[in-house]
């Protein structure tokens, strides 16, 4: 059903469309927001700043947007969807010719306020145009090889530039979450076994490929795998920020040291500490109590999310909304795995969490969208 | 594009299905996710606990303070001082030459020592404090503190360092400490953990080197939290460590720096000893060196200003130099003739100016000879020949037993570096150094303190107290460790008749006192203060015959390093010994006109308590004594004793 179909009548307009957000969704971002606050008050040793201020300021910056995302009419963004696509794509081009250096991988465009990251615009972008091509392909035709070809050519296109940076968590991210809108929209189970299959292939060239001129990765990309596989191998070097993130974890307890003691994290043990290991923070001062605590509202607004998308008849709406939701989870999912020493350390932060602008905003601008397909779905 | 609602419918079930399916898998994994932060967190909980506390305590050591030293009034001989000096954290000092800058504007900055500081700021992290000024004046370091705002990352710290006040009066005696290297620690079997701090100060030779391990104190410690990259976060407890011991020396510190002051720049030393409890009240060795020099690491171009000079400042020649004791050991040969009655005061002996032995011919000083010469003349004109007869009745069996009751060949059991064994030559000892039989020449060279014979001047000063007393004394250096006194030996009568003794004392009351005597001219005139003494002179070469024939003799006319030592040991008052006295002078020439003097004075000094009176002097000397006296008060003690500061 597509919003041609069904009467405007019965959506809300003007102000009235407040009272008609999914405010136990918002509540939740904002609860998880506000962890962060915590967490960064903490480890900053007590003080707003340098991060808990400036990320309590930008939350503010990113409910405005939210707001405004969510009032205009899901079917605005729809019909933008494919320019916001080509938009990100250039910036993400953009960003090869004068993006800055930073941390070894050029990843944002200095617009003087903040710094523009266009991989984390191209997450949410990415999700709008898989949708969008889904509610315009008819449902017959989802399978067939030449129009599984064009998603993928859209979820390739961005990931091959992300890799180019090089930032391997964004590209596994675009990747993953690409995957899941094209599974939701009823591509072919056979595709995704095939491309399972592939995708172990190219695991083993990535390993054959080290050391020889054909190398896939960066030595350092190999690195993190290596010390994923064995981390007591380096405790002191390569291993160093699973080892201490582990030890941070495990120290934690039932309880935690209580807030403001993780000595792990003061005494700066903990490497990105405000950053991608915001969570060993969290568990160490709170325990386990405090980690599934937090993993809970993770989870709750995943279902919300996900009710949201069922209960949603609008095609775009509900693959956009299962989308944002995926790619929602893959980010706290890689994180958490990293930290938990299940996955190398791939650099993905925790979303809404960890400290940084763009990912901020983009997630509350995604979370804009959930709800103005929330408001504006059919009745 | 229009849509059929069946198709819609359809489409949609299939969305909600695939969107159900992801949900769901989504939840499975992080309920995977909540039981692998259960396994870690509680399963593991205890080992990563432990884990975390390691990262971050630190146990530290507090460097305990040094032991003072004291001389047996209480002067203070080696303390410890602050010691001052400017570090620099470069990461707080942001522009590290910037900082520097400014801080030569108002401390003086040695090129050396910034140029060690910049190479260490390239190996350290940036937060690990370097030292860009060290051994800076209280004047210097408050400077810096007060303009502190202005300095970012200069901090003025103060630590201890070991403070020699005396500079070279004690050099030889307390010795110096030094920044502990790695010789030291390869020369220790557990090094203590204290020695792996770096520059912390050991005691390298003397005192500070002997009673090491009771002056050292012991280590405190504190744990400290630290970070990730080693900085001190906070101080979690302190257990505060233990000052060494302090070591109170028998030395009186007034007559030790007389003695060094009046042994000026001779190549030359003076013991002086209670002859009744064995204390040593100087121990003094010329020239010296300013102790302090050592303590923060000497310089190389001042090691071998010491190390050069033929005079051997570094050495200690109280106790470790050993030389031929000349006459003064005439007293051993005449104790041994007596006890075996060979000599008598009424026995005679020709002397002819010399005496063949085996056809050798082994000279008189006296070229002339000293005719007729019975025990007491014989020690007061120090007649060669005498002993000679009497040495070769007597043997060497007999000598050398008498030489080992008063100390010879002995090596006293001092807290000093290298104390000398000296030797005491015997038949066995002979055959087994030198693989040779012992022939009677030997015993006539031994007979006046020649040959193989060597005592050091400690040795000479024991062997004069215990003559002076009778009893085997001991020598003793430490008075007492922490307030506790060191035990005095027993002195044990040493057995030999009273009257021996006596006879020999006579002869050396007339070495000073009569007109004849070899020290006539060093005598000391107040009555209560008579010293008793016997000259020495030592020859260091061979004379040939040819030189003999040629008629070059003279001490003034021969190099220095070939003229004969000088010697003289004294004890004094005659009529009941308080101390015992040894001198010996380097290439110093006559025994009586070098050594003598020097042992009188000292003597005086020592028995007076402080500069004596002219009227203990005899009067012709007293015009030159006055002028001597005041030159020597003009010499503070702790004197600085550098060549430099000489110049």
């Amino acid at each position: 059903m597509s919003y041609l179909e069904y009467s405007v009548k019965h959506v809300p307009t003007g102000p009235r469309k407040i009272l008609h957000l999914n405010w136990p969704l918002l509540l939740l971002v904002t609860a998880v927001a506000s962890v962060g606050f915590l967490m960064l008050y903490s480890v900053a040793g007590g003080s707003f700043s340098p991060w808990a201020e400036p990320q309590m300021k930008r939350y503010a910056m990113g409910v405005v947007l939210l707001f405004i995302v969510a009032m205009v009419p899901i079917w605005f963004w729809r019909s933008v969807s494919g320019a916001v696509y080509l938009g990100a794509l250039l910036l993400l081009i953009l960003v090869e010719v004068i993006g800055s250096v930073g941390m070894g991988a050029q990843r944002w465009i200095d617009l003087g306020f903040m710094r523009l990251q266009p991989s984390e615009l191209m997450k949410v972008a990415l999700v709008m145009a898989l949708a969008a091509y889904y509610d315009w392909l008819p449902p017959k035709k989802t399978s067939r090889p030449q129009y599984v070809l064009i998603p993928v050519l859209l979820i390739l296109i961005p990931t091959a530039l992300v890799l180019r940076q090089p930032d391997l968590g964004t590209a596994i991210l675009l990747l993953a979450g690409g995957a899941i809108v094209m599974f939701a929209a009823g591509v072919h189970w056979g595709y995704f076994t095939a491309v399972f299959g592939m995708g172990m292939g190219l695991v083993f060239a990535v390993f054959q490929s080290r050391g020889t001129s054909w190398q896939l990765l960066k030595n350092y990309q190999y690195r993190r795998i290596d010390t994923f596989l064995d981390p007591a191998s380096d405790p002191l070097g390569a291993g160093y920020h699973i080892t201490q993130s582990k030890i941070a974890l495990g120290s934690g307890g039932w309880t935690g040291r209580g807030f403001m003691q993780g000595t792990q994290s003061r005494l700066n043990f903990l490497p990105e500490k405000h950053t991608d290991f915001i969570f060993t923070t969290l568990a160490e001062e709170f325990g386990y109590i405090g980690a599934v605590s937090l993993l809970s509202l993770y989870a709750l607004i995943i279902l919300f999310c996900v009710a949201s998308a069922i209960s949603n008849r609008d095609r775009y709406a509900s693959l956009l909304t299962i989308g944002i939701a995926s790619a929602f989870f893959l980010f706290f999912a890689v994180n958490m795995s990293m930290v938990m020493g299940l996955a190398p350390v791939v650099g993905v932060p925790l979303p809404l969490v960890s400290y940084g602008g763009s990912a901020m905003l983009v997630l509350m601008l995604a979370f804009g969208l959930v709800q103005s397909a929330h408001v504006h779905r059919p009745r | 594009m229009r849509k059929n609602p069946a198709e819609n419918a359809e489409t949609h079930a299939r969305v909600s299905r695939r969107a159900l399916l992801l949900g769901g898998a989504q939840l499975l994994f992080m309920g995977g996710l909540g039981m692998r932060m259960r396994h870690l967190q509680l399963n593991q909980a205890d080992q990563f606990r432990l884990l975390a506390e390691e990262n971050r305590i630190n146990i530290r050591l507090i460097p305990p303070a040094r032991g003072e030293i004291f001389d047996r009034h209480g002067v203070v001989l080696a303390r410890n001082e602050p010691a001052y000096r400017v570090t620099l954290v470069p990461e707080d000092a942001g522009d590290v030459d910037a900082v520097i800058e400014k801080l030569a504007a108002l401390i003086e900055l040695d090129p050396g020592e910034l140029d060690a500081a910049a190479t260490e700021m390239r190996r350290s992290p940036p937060f690990l404090p370097v030292t860009v000024a060290d051994r800076i004046s209280w004047e210097e370091l408050s400077r810096v503190a007060v303009n502190a705002p202005a300095l970012p990352g200069i901090t003025p710290e103060v630590g201890l360092s070991r403070f020699y006040p005396l500079r070279g009066d004690f050099a030889h005696v307390v010795g110096y400490v030094g920044p502990v290297s790695d010789y030291d620690l390869s020369k220790i079997e557990n090094p203590d953990q204290l020695l792996r701090i770096p520059r912390f100060q050991i005691g390298k030779v003397g005192l500070e080197g002997k009673l090491e391990d009771s002056l050292r104190g012991k280590a405190g410690t504190k744990r400290v939290e630290v970070n990730a990259v080693g900085r001190v976060m906070r101080e979690l407890d302190r257990r505060e460590g233990q000052q060494g011991d302090a070591v109170q020396l028998t030395i009186d510190q007034g007559l030790q720096s007389y003695a060094q002051a009046r042994l000026g720049e001779e190549s030359a030393t003076a013991i002086v000893m209670d002859c009744r409890s064995g204390d040593l009240l100087a121990v003094a060795s010329a020239p010296t060196f300013d102790s302090n020099l050592f303590v923060q690491g000497i310089s190389v171009a001042d090691y071998r200003e010491l190390t050069e000079n033929d005079h051997r400042p570094l050495a200690a020649k109280s106790v470790q130099g050993t030389y031929p004791p000349g006459s003064t050991f005439k007293m051993i040969t005449a104790l041994a003739a007596l006890e075996a009655g060979i000599a008598g005061p009424d026995q005679t002996v020709w002397c002819p100016g010399h005496l063949e032995v085996s056809n050798r011919r082994f000279h008189c000083w006296k070229r002339a000879g000293h005719g007729h010469v019975n025990l007491a003349q014989a020690l007061r004109e120090s007649c060669d020949v005498y002993f000679y007869e009497l040495a070769l009745e007597v043997g060497i069996d007999n000598i050398s037993a008498m030489a080992a009751k008063f100390g010879i060949g002995e090596r006293f059991d001092l807290p000093l570096s290298g104390v000398a064994r000296g030797l005491n030559p015997s038949r066995d000892w002979k055959r087994e150094a030198r693989g040779a039989d012992w022939v009677v020449g030997d015993t006539v060279n031994v007979s006046i303190g020649q040959g193989f014979v060597l005592t050091s001047p400690l040795q000479l000063a024991v062997m004069t107290a215990r003559l002076a007393t009778g009893l085997n004394v001991m020598p003793r250096l430490v008075k007492s460790v922490n307030g506790i006194d060191t035990p005095v030996a027993p002195s044990a009568d040493m057995g030999i008749d009273p009257a021996y003794l006596d006879e020999v004392r006579r002869g050396m009351y007339a070495v000073s006192n009569h007109r004849r005597g070899t020290a006539y001219g060093s005598r000391i005139i107040e009555d209560k203060y008579r010293l008793a003494g016997k000259t020495g002179t030592s020859q260091v070469r061979n004379i040939t015959a040819a030189e003999r024939a040629r008629g070059v003799t003279r001490n003034e006319d021969l190099p220095w390093n070939r003229r004969d030592h000088a010697l003289f040991v004294n004890f004094a008052p005659y009529d009941a010994p308080e101390i015992a006295v040894a001198v010996v002078v380097e290439h110093g020439g006559g025994g009586s006109t070098a050594a003598a003097p020097i042992a009188r004075d000292i003597t005086l000094q020592a028995l007076y308590g402080d500069a004596p009176p002219l009227e203990a002097y005899p009067a012709k000397d007293r015009q030159r004594i006055k002028k001597q006296q005041e030159e020597i008060r003009t010499l503070k003690p702790g004197r600085s004793v550098t060549r430099r500061d000489r110049a």
